[in-house]
């Protein structure tokens, strides 16, 4: 059994199991229930791509896609920082507060920012 | 013998990237809330996919491929705690509860308590 017979069956598996963790975090992204639950789904997902194009480029030698796994790392960062501002200016969203009532039942447990999320959807 | 130990070893960072990869995701579909899906999601699929790019950086036996894989690394584990953590304060601070199976939830007792205060 030789080097290359190693690394490539440890590669195939390698992209098998991400290529399920792919799914399985795609699937969370479609089901919610709720805005925050998809913004970790999609950040999962941008790690999961990095870990697909560090096997591609181990796979095919070409060390360029390295830097490219650097630069989606990037972008990937600045989108969940962005979504999380937006998560925190426009505070509970409405289908996402229907949500959680019927997760947690009614009860008044709710921040200062909830609070005022909904007086503003209900002046709407 | 070198290139067959280097095999092995990169072989091993290649799997156990997937398999830390795989249980993430298992995490993120399985866990109760946005908080618990978080912890899967940032700490195991980081080091998945970290361990991936050394493993990358490893394979090409060159210093400036290796030193670029590992800064991509140590950017990966230092920002991936800070984005949960920023979704994690923008979440509670909406008002996105936790399972009712948490026990400890000390951002809300002191914002009770803050509230009483006034």
């Amino acid at each position: 059994m030789g080097a290359d017979t190693i690394l490539s069956a440890a590669a195939t598996i390698a992209l098998f199991l991400m290529g399920a963790a792919f799914f399985l975090t795609a699937f969370r992204i479609v089901r919610g229930p709720t805005l925050p639950d998809r913004i970790v789904a999609l950040d999962m997902l941008v790690a999961i791509a990095i870990g697909f194009i560090a096997v591609i480029a181990l796979k095919t030698g070409f060390s360029l896609y390295i830097d490219i796994a650097i630069a989606l790392g990037l972008v990937g960062f600045l989108a969940t920082v962005a979504f999380a501002r937006f998560v925190l200016r426009h505070g509970l969203q409405p289908e996402d507060a229907q949500a959680e009532n019927a997760a947690h039942g009614n009860n008044k447990r709710r921040g200062p920012r909830a609070r005022a999320a909904r007086q503003t959807g209900r002046r709407r | 013998m070198l290139d067959l130990v280097l095999a092995l070893v990169v072989a091993a960072m290649l799997v156990a990237g997937g398999i830390f990869t795989f249980l993430a995701a298992l995490g993120v579909v399985r866990l109760p809330d946005v908080y618990t899906r978080m912890h899967a999601a940032s700490k195991a699929g980081t080091v998945g996919s970290g361990l991936m790019l050394l493993a990358a950086g490893l394979h090409s036996l060159d210093v400036a491929i290796f030193t670029r894989a590992l800064a991509g690394f140590l950017f990966f584990v230092l920002t991936a705690p800070i984005a949960a953590h920023l979704i994690a304060r923008a979440a509670h601070e909406a008002g996105y509860r936790p399972t009712r199976h948490t026990m400890l939830d000390e951002m809300r007792d002191a914002r009770e308590r803050a509230g009483k205060k006034r």
